[in-house]
């Protein structure tokens, strides 16, 4: 080696003159580990103090959980939510494409729309559309200034299903109106200059560009709308309606089984619960996937052949 | 000498009491390169986001392949089409824009099909075997699978470039392509637009890059306060400038 020489450039050849390489210890986190097995043991002694309590009648609970009354009560509820939300989303969607439009008309009507059914009381809204009749006795459509009118009572037509779906649905609309407009606001306005300057309509950026890049924002809080619905349908026994807690009540009211009962209403909102996280995973999962540092799998029959 | 493919007659624009453009008159004929500079906010990216009727223009007319652009006259008066026949316009000029605008939900491949699918109704098979060729041409061919966010901007840029050629544009316009892109990425970009020129293109191209504009455009029109104020073949207006405006500007870049 020439010691002389000016440049300190390393050297593979000298090793034996330089320190050892550091070995690296990770931060052992002791008190993390304490804390987990701290929160293990009360997790588990609330567990075995739950199920060898003989007050919460997990037998009674096994005998009721697939009653043909609460199975009917999950049913209604099931397709409550499911019809509600529908009607949320496509009434929200368009409340919010009007709010954001430029005529002033427009988005105030909907802004009025939104201001009226935030503001008052989803249970109050049941009980008016359930009500209606009271104000209108008949319901007409029709063509004004013709005799092409259709008139029916209101009572036949407002059924409490009907009652049920109206109030829940046009509540939720404007709920999801306000989540679907964030949404859309959240997307470059240069996509859409993109879009029109390659010749698409507005409706059809809308729908094939803008939407699908809301739809990561749109996803989580309409999660929590539906599992949020799931339970606040359960406000329909008021208009005579047997959801899911409602048959629950039904029964312990004759048999005095309250807790066992309400366990019984618990279980199946919890999997419900779970079956809807489920599907609202599947479906982030399936709109962030331009998001992933990795390419889309090749599927065209272009890049087989070659 | 053949009709020109795009004519400005005393464009006018304003936004409020701006006044950003002041009676534009200008013709690019086919095949030729334009390349529009000037001091920020005077006006050249409007101007061209006028000729695809990004934006309205107040007074005068636009025509495109002797199209009147936006409208539809009848004697003096000039009717705004219907959002389906302007769109139907656009479909044939194509635009780059300096942040890319790429779809981002879109893998390479989709982005650069979705016009032709979607608006002329290209058969996707097709549409896919068109986009593959021209994705080959400005040297991506290897990255059809991959999303937007996974790319340099200089590859972005590109892409963006195919998806306007995949609509087999009669004219290109492009806003500042290469503002939004590292030093070192410019060139890549440069070179394909480069190639198109040669290939006779029809392009307008507002730009920063004195270089392309000396060596790749037939004519550079400089703009400033709304107004053209020369233009002419670049060996002119860069190397010999009779306005002290454009003497001014040109010192500062340069």
């Amino acid at each position: 080696m020439d010691v002389s020489s000016p440049s300190p450039a390393p050297s593979n050849e000298n090793q034996t003159d330089q320190p050892p390489l550091l070995t690296y210890v990770p931060i052992r986190g002791y008190g993390r580990k304490a804390a987990a097995i701290v929160l293990a043991a009360i997790l588990l002694s609330f567990l075995v103090s739950i199920a060898g309590n003989d007050n919460f009648g997990w037998p009674v609970v096994g005998q009721y959980l697939f009653d043909d009354r609460i199975m009917s009560g999950l049913f209604l509820t099931s397709w409550l939510t499911v019809v509600t939300m529908v009607i949320g989303v496509v009434l929200g969607t368009i409340l919010a494409i009007m709010a954001m439009s430029t005529n002033n008309v427009i988005s105030f009507v909907a802004n009025t729309y939104l201001w009226f059914f935030r503001g008052t009381p989803v249970l109050v809204q049941l009980i008016f559309w359930y009500n209606l009749a009271a104000l209108f006795p008949d319901l007409s459509i029709g063509i004004p200034f013709t005799s092409l009118w259709v008139s029916i009572d209101t009572n036949v037509a407002i059924t409490p299903v009907m009652a049920a779906i109206l109030g829940l649905g046009l509540n939720e609309g404007a709920y999801m109106s306000e989540i679907i407009r964030s949404g859309l606001m959240s997307v470059d306005s240069g996509q859409r200059q993109a879009a029109k300057s390659l010749g698409m309509t507005n409706g059809k950026s809308l729908w094939r560009i803008v939407i699908p890049q809301a739809m990561p924002i749109i996803i989580p809080p309409t999660g929590n709308q539906t599992i949020g619905m799931l339970k606040t349908s359960s406000l329909v026994s008021v208009i005579a309606l047997s959801d899911l807690l409602y048959s629950a009540q039904t029964i312990y009211s004759r048999n005095f089984q309250t807790i066992p009962l309400l366990i019984v209403a618990c279980i199946w909102y919890l999997t419900a619960t779970s079956i809807l996280t489920a599907i609202q995973s599947r479906i982030e999962r399936h709109y962030g996937r331009s998001l992933l540092q990795t390419d889309a799998p090749v599927r065209w029959r272009l890049f087989r052949s070659s | 000498m053949s009709d020109p493919m795009v004519v400005f007659d005393r464009v006018s624009k304003s936004y409020g009491a701006l006044e950003v453009l002041k009676g534009i008159n200008l013709e690019v004929a086919p095949g030729e390169v334009l390349s529009l500079i000037g001091p920020s906010g005077s006006g050249k990216s409007t101007l061209l986001r006028c000729v695809n009727h990004l934006e309205r223009i107040d007074s005068g007319a636009i025509t495109v392949d002797g199209e009147l652009i936006g409208y539809r006259q009848v004697g003096n008066l000039a009717y705004e089409l219907p959002e389906k026949l302007i769109a139907r316009q656009r479909a044939r000029i194509a635009m780059v824009f300096q942040n890319f605008n790429l779809f981002g939900h879109m893998t390479v491949l989709e982005n650069v099909i979705e016009a032709p699918t979607q608006v002329l109704g290209v058969p996707r098979r097709h549409a896919e075997e068109h986009a593959a060729a021209i994705l080959e041409r400005v040297g991506l061919g290897d990255k059809l699978t991959s999303y937007p966010r996974m790319l340099s901007g200089g590859q972005q840029q590109r892409v963006a470039i195919a998806r306007a050629l995949a609509m087999k544009p009669k004219l290109i316009l492009f806003d500042e392509p290469t503002s939004a892109l590292d030093p070192e990425l410019v060139g890549e970009v440069l070179d394909v637009m480069r190639a198109l020129a040669e290939e006779g293109m029809t392009m307008m191209v507002v730009t920063h890059e004195m270089a392309f504009a000396r060596d790749v455009c037939h004519r550079v029109a400089f703009m400033d306060g709304g107004k053209i104020v020369e233009c002419g073949p670049p060996g002119e207006v860069l190397a010999n400038p009779s306005h002290e405006r454009t003497r001014t500007f040109l010192s500062k870049v340069n």
